[in-house]
Order: structure tokens, then sequence, then C-alpha cells
């Protein structure tokens, strides 16, 4: 069976960086979504990442960078056979793994 | 410790909690706090929503809620609370006409009418919509947008509701935990409207937001209030199955259906729906229950697709008919590799929706002192089986009554810290971390393998002692699960509530289930597959003095 790899920014804000690379079974029309919830169930509970809507790109919640490059986990299709990097989104407040802060101000509690 | 003080709390943030908040705001309420575990107005099941919206327009036909509501009694099966279903058909269209002066963009006919679709189970076109595939974001958009504009309503993003606090048999408010900072918060608040939306997140197989799982049901049968219909989970009979498809919702073949006619055949090649009484010669019309049945029974059969589905076809429609009905949405399937005008697609049921929830009067109002529930959270509406279309004005008319109603709620008693001290405490103790050999996810994992394999579509007394069974050692699992360290945005910490939620929430409607020994609406008993006229009666879902969870006939 093949296998996708991800290479996961760990860590909470201000931490240095560091990557966890997991190696995830990989299924043909999977989305990096679907391997991070693999993760998450079959590996390391302990990894943060947002999302609610899983496959709809209607709640907008799991926008990260993956190889650089601002996506929907939801809807960016995983890839075997090679790492692919990810980050939580850049120019925002980064809190843990792959979440940032994009709560908008006024609905922040403190 | 964060400490809040609120006139009305709202707990979710979908169409029903946004509404809700608005019409305490509009009632007069001086401070109205709504929250959400997830986005306010981002979450839940309203911003997927890509279908229909049933109201009594009479945009292209004579129509009067009346007839709305007889179909909404029809497809209940005998089991619909009449006046809630009144209030819901009665009220659903001052507020689409409201939503249209709001700019939501319902799709309009040529001579400037609202365009209103005949869905299954309507006895006339009464379903408007926002396209393409875009009523539920167009609706949670102007939502949100009317709530920036009020002042007194204060909107929390990452707040998920642990428990409610009650105090001489009255929720006075409820503790929260701080998703984001891993803090607990207490909230005071005479009246508490439950908005918390369904309960599918507990099937391996769902179509909605990964926030749905229960959570509304479990804090309102913990603090004392009953529940109704829990047997009653809606599986929508054409979820999409395969190719794999992203981007899309996979509820979103329906409105296709009505505008072309889809044809639904099995793994050969066949039509089947007539076996099942249906007769589709003329138009679309086999209700959602009857559908997910005939389906469930061919691929048991061995007459299935290959996926364990049956397919739906669109290649008798001319392309050019398809491009016209898909619009934009012909490219987003070609990206996920699917050319409707070539081959079909694979669909099978999926929990949709839960047409049980919290015991509610006219006024929404729980028999429970200061609590109120808005939505899909309320039972009793849709009976057995909900007819399609009347979620979103569910949401709006029950928001709108509960926000009025409770805005105006006498305190029935003051609000206690005390009362407040064991929930905080949990939170503190599972943010120090907790070591332990398994985790939430997975326990989530199981619960939504054995909910969707012994209490889905098909149900047996064997298969539904057994998952009471299961969920009796997922419960007792909860003792040990592993909690990482660090309370900032921890997802094992928010993740145990969920599971404690989802565990009281999966074993109220298993218990329904095992009790009620016939088939109706959406519950099939394999072993009572017949109706039973004398169990034309409601069962509802409480704690009993012992702290169980059980069921009894509705008085």
């Amino acid at each position: 069976m093949k296998t996708a790899r991800l290479k996961v920014r760990r860590g909470g804000h201000g931490d240095a960086t560091r990557y966890d690379e997991f190696a995830v079974p990989f299924e043909e029309g999977a989305t990096v979504l679907d391997a991070l919830v693999w993760v998450r169930t079959h590996r390391d509970a302990s990894l943060a990442v947002r999302y609610s809507c899983i496959n709809a790109n209607v709640c907008k919640e799991c926008t990260i960078a993956v190889d650089g490059k601002v996506v929907y986990a939801c809807t960016t299709r995983l890839v075997a056979d090679r790492a692919m990097l990810l980050d939580p989104l850049p120019g925002k407040r980064h809190l843990r793994d792959l979440v940032s802060e994009t709560r908008p101000p006024r609905e922040r509690l403190t | 410790m964060t400490h809040l003080d609120t006139q009305v709390l709202i707990v979710g943030a979908g169409g029903a909690g946004m509404y809700a908040a608005l019409a305490a705001a509009r009632a007069g309420a001086e401070r109205v706090l709504l929250v959400d575990k997830s986005f306010v107005g981002r979450g839940g099941a309203t911003i997927m929503a890509q279908m229909t919206v049933a109201a009594a327009l009479a945009e292209e036909s004579d129509d009067d809620w009346r007839w709305h509501l007889a179909d909404t009694l029809d497809a209940g099966r005998g089991l619909c609370d009449e006046t809630l279903a009144g209030v819901l058909c009665e009220e659903a269209p001052v507020r689409i006409r409201e939503m249209g002066e709001w700019q939501v963009g319902w799709a309009r006919r040529d001579n400037g009418r609202i365009a209103q679709v005949t869905a299954p189970g309507h006895s006339r076109p009464r379903c408007c919509y926002v396209d393409f595939l875009n009523t539920g974001p167009a609706v949670a958009a102007t939502l949100r947008r009317q709530l920036s504009r009020i002042e007194t309503i204060r909107r929390v993003s990452n707040l998920l509701v642990t428990d409610l606090v009650t105090v001489d048999g009255a929720v006075v408010g409820a503790v929260a935990l701080d998703t984001a900072s891993g803090e607990p918060v207490t909230i005071a608040a005479p009246a508490t409207i439950i908005a918390a939306g369904g309960l599918t997140r507990i099937y391996r197989r769902n179509s909605a937001s990964a926030n749905m799982g229960g959570d509304g049901y479990a804090l309102a049968l913990l603090a004392g209030a009953p529940l109704v219909d829990m047997e009653f989970v809606q599986f929508f009979p054409i979820g999409h199955l395969a190719p794999r498809l992203v981007g899309m919702d996979p509820i979103m073949w329906d409105p296709f259906r009505y505008k072309l006619g889809g044809r639904l055949l099995d793994g050969g090649g066949n039509e089947f729906l007539a076996r099942y009484g249906s007769d589709e010669t003329d138009a679309y019309t086999t209700p959602r229950d009857i559908a997910s049945y005939a389906i469930t029974q061919e691929v048991a059969a061995g007459r299935g697709s290959p996926h364990g589905g049956v397919y739906l076809s669109f290649e008798h429609v001319p392309p050019a008919a398809l491009r016209a009905a898909f619009g934009p949405v012909i490219k987003r399937l070609a990206k996920n590799g699917i050319d409707l005008a070539r081959a079909p697609v694979e669909v099978s049921a999926i929990a949709h929706y839960h047409m049980g929830g919290i015991v509610v009067d006219a006024r929404l109002a729980s028999p429970v002192p200061g609590l109120y529930a808005a939505g899909e959270a309320v039972g009793g509406a849709n009976g057995a089986n909900r007819l399609s279309g009347n979620a979103i004005p569910e949401a709006l008319v029950f928001g709108e009554r509960a926000g009025r109603e409770a805005a105006v709620a006498e305190p029935a008693a003051g609000w206690r810290h005390s009362a407040a001290s064991a929930a905080v405490a949990r939170i503190d103790e599972l943010a120090a971390g907790r070591s332990g050999e398994i985790t939430a996810a997975q326990l989530l994992d199981r619960l939504r393998a054995l909910m969707w394999d012994d209490v889905g579509t098909l149900r047996s007394a064997a298969g539904l002692a057994r998952a009471l069974a299961r969920l009796a050692e997922l419960r007792s699992a909860l003792g040990e699960v592993a909690v990482g360290p660090g309370r900032a945005c921890n997802p094992g910490l928010a993740e145990w509530f969920e599971l404690r939620a989802s565990l009281v929430a999966a074993e109220a409607v298993t218990r329904a289930a095992l009790a009620r020994r016939e088939s109706r609406g959406a519950h099939q008993r394999e072993d009572f597959p017949d109706g039973d006229l004398e169990r034309a009666t409601s069962q509802r879902v409480a704690l009993d003095p012992s702290g169980a969870i059980a069921a009894s006939l509705a008085p």
C-alpha cells in the first residue's frame, strides 16, 4: 500500500520551530485533512488542528499552509511518496501546532 | 477565573442560535451572550445546508401554511407535536420573507417572484433556495451581518459549554471551557437557550459539521430536562459515496434530482424504488425514510454498487440541460473526476438530521425553569421523519420565539458559584494532564462505528443490546482517557467533554430505539418490520431517580 508523509509543525506560541513526521496510508482522492484526522486518531491525539465542515470548504477553519502555500486542508489532495510540509497560517499569531489565531477580534474572550 | 454575567445565554451559533440572539436583543434584553465551541456562524448545520427551505409563500401556486402543516404531519408518521409543527409552518413565511429583505438572495423567476420547487413530500411547489447550492452559507452570512450591527449581543467563539449549572432545579447558567486558553469560564444567566444542533457526528457516515455531536441533548438531559423522539435519526438517502468528492457537501445531489429527475439504479443498472411502493415515473417523490430503507435493503440483498450503495444516474439528461441546472457546479465535479453525462455516481444513506430533541412548549421553554431550546436541538416538531426543507425554517422560527421568550423570562433562582464548582474542578483536573492507554479520539472513532453498525438504518433487539453494552464500556473508559498536558488549544481537553456528551446522546438514541418495538419513519426494526397502530405515541428519554438514562412512553 502507498503511503503519504506529512511533516507537521509542532509546539506552541513562541516555541522553537519543530516538525514531526507522520506516515499515513494513502487512498486515492484523500485530502490533507483526512490524513490529519487519521494521525489524530491513530498516532497522536495531541496534534492540534482546527476543522469543522470537513470537506465542503464553507467553514474556512482548516486554512493552513501546505508546502508554503495557503490552502484549505479539506480540499487539498494528499500526495503519495513525498513529504508534504504543513505549517500554520502565516501572518497570524501561532497558538499551537497547526492552529493560529483566526478568530475575529470581537469574538475572542480574552 | 473569568466570570460572565448575561441576561440570555445562547449555546451554539448556527442559524437557530444567531436568530435567537437577534430576537432576544429585539425583545429588549440588554445583555445577550452567543457562544459557539467552533466559530460563531461558521460551524453547525445551517452553513452546510445546500438545499431548500420550505415556506407557504404561495409564489408559484396557491398555498397555505395549513397545507404545509398537513404535509409535515404526514411526513412525521403520526408522531409530530402538532403545536410545534403548527408554529413552524405558520411562522415560516414571515421569517423567509424577512431573510429576503435582508438580501439573502433567494433565487427568483424572470417575473421577480421567489422561485419555489416541489421537494419530496410537499403537495405543491414550496421550497426556495439560493443558487448554486448556496442556501445555508447565504443564510449564515445574512445572520452574521445582522448580528454584527447589534451592540448588546456579545459573540464568543471557541467557548465549549461543558455543564449547565442548576440551583433548586432551575438552570442559572453554565460552565464552559475556553478552548483557546484551556481555562474554565463561569456564566450566570437567568435564561439559557440550547441551540447546539443535532447529533449526526456520532455516526460514521454523516453529512454534518464535525461539531454536531449531541452536546445540546446531553446538557439538557443532565440538567433534568426530558428528551423526545430520540430514536428517530434521519438518514439522508442519497449521500455521496464514490468517487471521492471534496469541496462539496455529500448531500448535494437532491436539488438536481428535483430539477432533472436523476434516476436511482441498483448495482445491475435497474430501477428499484417501485419495489418499495414508490413510483417515480413522473417526478422525484420518494420520501427520505422510504428511500433510505429501500437503498439499505438493496445493498443487504447483494444488489448494491461496488462501494456498497446504489447508482444515481443523470446519463439520460442532455448535456445542455445538465450544464443549465448544475451551473458552475459542473466544473467542481470535473475537478473530482465526475462527468455526469458519461457515468453515474454512487450514493448511500448518510446520517443527516435528528428529529428527536429537548421537550419544549410553544414558548420553546423546557420543563426545567431557565432552560429553552431552538432549532434542531428541539424535539417533536418533525415526529418520526422530517419533511425536506423544514430544517432552516425550524432554526429561524424557533430561534425567534426562544430568543423573544428568554429575553423576558423571570429568573427562577439566583446564580451560586458553589453550584458550578464541581464542573470547574473537572476542567482544571483534566487540564493538568492525565496518562492513559487510550485517547478520546480513538473512543469517538469506536462510538461512530458502533452507532453506524447497530443503531443505523436497520435495527434489531440483538444489535441494540450489543450497542448498549459497548456504550457502557466506552463510558467506563472515559475515566481512563489520556489527556496530554497544556491548556492552550489542547484538543484532548475539548475532546474529552465532547466524548462525554456524545456518549449520553448515543445512549438516549439507543434506549429509545430498543423500546420502540415497531418500524416507523426513520426507525426501522428488522425484528418488527411493521408499524404498530398502538404505538403512535412519542417516547421520552429522561434520567430516572437513580440517574440512569431511561425511555418511557410520553404522557
